[in-house]
């Protein structure tokens, strides 16, 4: 099997799976809530906040700044939504929301939410060819009514494309206005630096799934003197802004996979990106038409790389996308199409059109993304696949779909 | 072989999946996502390509254990046959949108999709028989007479059906439902579709008056052209109706009128008694063949004018392109826009000769 959608989900760590299913499997150890007030509750609480602590000094945050949710969705939800009401609260003029137009749907959608139901007005910043949001762009838009900007979200790094936002640069942008700017995180903890005070992000999200920490676990960093209305509502915890029971071993072994990730992102970096510009390399070398998207991936964005390292995609042109996953999947490789909707339909994914790409290319498309377990044999295996496989799918060409081109054009 | 499974959840295409698989056939499951904006739950018993549907699919091939796939047909099958259905309405005949479904979607773009990614055939849940006879294909009806789905069908030709598998044509449904619980298929006692799959409420009519907007016109007594009510546009009929008609004033004899004929330009929806539904000879346009032979003229058969019932003897010749079908006696609620299907006189008469779109009658 060829795993290719590390970007979807990377297989635990070793040393995740191992504090996870030894607190799992001790009864003693797994027998305590962290907030209750005897032996086992404090010691429950102590491997919480040796968590935190661990999660704080890998990411450059105070403990006190690490708030765990369910994963990315939650954290990005409580993140829009939390500081927009909290920062409506305090000046009502301020319901203005900046989001970048290749967001995930997590933050896309939570932001359309705050349009539909709480009245918020929502500006989607513009990318250009790479899918990066320029400096310029935000500062026009924050320049048009700054005192009326609740919060702008901008990604750190695209999961579809791979592109590096210049996050640091954005965050600047805000804080010299006293804006809030939240980044989702989740592709670019333990694939590039993240230093969450260096950056000057407010919030800042991160889940486990995507570095090698389990699945339902993830993180939001929030800054100490950012607010942020809860979304749930219960016990409590973590600073009152994420109420329910905290899940010890899947934060534990959040913990333990941040921890790994970071520690050995330099040179994991460097062998993922010698092994995605093989694959890129390879692609290219089958079929000479294909197009890569996003930033080529050879330059830096503040001493960091401007593509994320495990991220090859592709346009193929004249192919279907699903054809393309179908095929590769019959010969034992998994990538991605893009975006999913509920249904499992393959839609153009709104991260290539905002790049203005063509509907009919971004539906030709595929991502393929390495990651920990990923070798040179994985490379070797969509090198050999590639070729009779875009040939086939070329065949079945766009047959479900060249009308709906047709009508996106005449719109 | 390799099949494509085409899958919408039910228990009938999850059967003619399973039984591929038993026959040895390399079997990939497919969902066609017909609706740009799928419910998300069933409405009623009679939707079907929501959210649920292609869940319960899915369920199904994790059972079978076969890959399965989401494929997004909606555009297609929005232009194909919802527009193509909604065009029919207002141009004042009657269409079948699942003939239309077979004819432009699951046998013609998902098969070709199937056959160029190197699948052998695509295999569906539909009551038909299907056989090849001296090389060539033959259709025949269901071995389940209150499901047969062989008029809905008839519009394939060769090409088609050579590439097509039809694994429950010899079952009757009880015993496929009876199958679907053996085989553990949670969806065993999910209920039959119904109807239109794109209009979940069944309301045909508020369906088109949506599309189409009210286009009124004058419910006109046929023998005497006296006006005898108003309606919202004559695609809320369909020839041979009898109620829903709206009509106040009851006949002069006290008997039940239908509707003759629809006149899209006018508006005129023209009504009258049950004898002068009677139709004898049927004009019907692009003939098709299943087995690749056109009918001799005068050749003896059975034609059936809709989807359930409507059959009669008759006999057919090809006349300029056109079918030519008289009906020994007559038969009533003729629609122009449905399918006349012929059938082979014999013992059976179970053997598709042909099919063609009904353009005239008299």
């Amino acid at each position: 099997m060829t795993y290719l959608d590390h970007a979807a989900t990377t297989p635990m760590l070793p040393e995740a799976a191992a504090a996870m299913t030894a607190l799992l499997t001790d009864a003693r150890a797994a027998r305590g809530n962290a907030s209750s007030l005897h032996t086992s509750g404090r010691r429950a609480r102590r491997l919480i906040e040796e968590a935190r602590e661990d999660i704080a000094a890998a990411l450059g945050a105070r403990p006190s700044e690490v708030i765990f949710t369910a994963g990315g969705t939650e954290s990005d939800n409580l993140a829009i939504k939390g500081i927009f009401w909290a920062r409506r609260a305090a000046d009502p003029r301020r319901k203005r929301l900046l989001v970048s137009s290749v967001e995930h749907h997590a933050v896309l959608d939570a932001a359309e939410w705050l349009v539909e139901h709480e009245g918020a007005d929502l500006t989607l910043l513009e990318v250009d060819a790479f899918g990066r949001v320029h400096d310029d762009t935000l500062r026009a838009a924050i320049a048009e009514d700054p005192a009326s900007v609740a919060l702008v979200s901008v990604m750190w790094a695209n999961n579809e494309v791979g592109t590096v936002n210049p996050v640091k640069e954005l965050a600047k942008t805000c804080a010299e206005q006293g804006i809030p700017f939240h980044t989702d995180a989740v592709q670019a903890v333990g694939a590039i630096p993240v230093d969450f005070t260096g950056s000057g992000a407010s919030a800042l999200t991160l889940t486990g799934h995507k570095l090698g920490g389990p699945f339902g676990a993830g993180v939001l960093l929030l800054g100490r003197d950012v607010a942020c209305t809860p979304v749930s509502h219960g016990g409590g915890q973590e600073r009152e802004v994420r109420s329910g029971t905290l899940d010890v071993p899947a934060i534990v072994a959040l913990a333990a996979a941040v921890r790994h990730a970071v520690d050995h992102r330099p040179e994991e970096a460097e062998r993922l990106a010698g092994l995605r510009d093989e694959l890129v390399a390879a692609v290219r070398a089958v079929v000479p038409d294909v197009v890569l998207n996003g930033d080529p991936g050879q330059s830096d964005v503040y001493d960091a790389p401007s593509r994320l390292p495990g991220n090859a995609h592709f346009t193929f042109p004249g192919c279907a996308g699903d054809s393309l996953l179908m095929l590769l999947d019959a010969r034992g490789i998994e990538c991605s199409t893009g975006s999913a909707c509920t249904a499992g339909v393959a839609q153009p994914s709104h991260v290539l059109l905002a790049m203005d790409v063509e509907p009919d290319q971004a539906r030709s498309s595929l991502r393929f993304s390495l990651g920990h377990t990923s070798t040179r044999a994985d490379v070797t295996a969509l090198a050999d696949a590639i070729g009779p496989v875009v040939e086939r799918a070329r065949s079945a060409g766009l047959v479900n779909m060249r009308r709906a081109a047709t009508r996106v054009e005449i719109l | 072989m390799r099949v494509l499974a085409a899958m919408s959840g039910g228990v009938d295409s999850a059967v003619a999946a399973a039984r591929a698989v038993d026959a040895g056939h390399d079997v990939t499951g497919v969902h066609l996502a017909l609706s740009a904006k799928p419910g998300t739950l069933r409405t009623g018993a009679r939707g079907c390509c929501t959210v649920e549907d292609a869940h319960d699919a899915r369920r199904v091939a994790d059972i079978l254990g076969i890959p399965f796939y989401v494929w997004d047909f909606a555009e297609r099958f929005t232009e194909d046959v919802v527009d193509d259905f909604v065009a029919e309405y207002a141009a004042g005949r009657t269409p079948n949108p699942c003939l239309k479904c077979n004819e432009r979607i699951k046998f013609a773009a998902l098969l070709d999709k199937a056959i160029a990614l190197g699948f052998d055939a695509v295999a569906t849940g539909h009551y038909a028989r299907l056989s090849l006879v001296d090389g060539q294909p033959e259709l025949r009806r269901s071995a389940d007479d209150g499901k047969d789905q062989s008029y809905v069908l008839a519009t394939l030709r060769p090409d088609q059906l050579r590439h097509a598998m039809f694994p429950l044509g010899g079952s009757v449904k009880p015993a496929v439902r009876e199958e679907a619980a053996e085989r553990g298929l949670m969806i065993a006692e999910k209920p039959d579709s119904h109807d239109i799959c794109f209009i979940p409420d069944g309301d045909t009519r508020a369906f088109l008056t949506k599309h189409l907007g009210e286009r009124p016109g004058s419910l006109v007594d046929d023998e005497t052209g006296a006006v005898l009510g108003a309606h919202a546009g004559v695609h809320g009929f369909t020839v041979g109706q009898r109620h829903g008609l709206g009509l106040r004033v009851p006949a002069a004899d006290g008997r039940p009128r239908y509707v003759l004929s629809l006149e899209p330009v006018s508006g005129n929806v023209r009504v009258g008694t049950a004898e002068k539904l009677g139709v004898r000879e049927i004009v019907a346009t692009a003939p098709t063949w299943p087995s690749g032979a056109e009918i001799a003229a005068g050749t003896r058969c059975v034609a059936q004018v809709r989807a359930h019932g409507g059959t009669a003897p008759a006999e057919a010749s090809v006349v300029d392109g056109k079918l030519v079908v008289r009906i020994d006696g007559e038969l009533r609620g003729v629609a122009p826009g449905q399918a006349v299907v012929l059938y082979r006189e014999d013992a059976g008469g179970d053997v598709v000769l042909g099919s063609a779109t009904i353009t005239a009658t008299s």
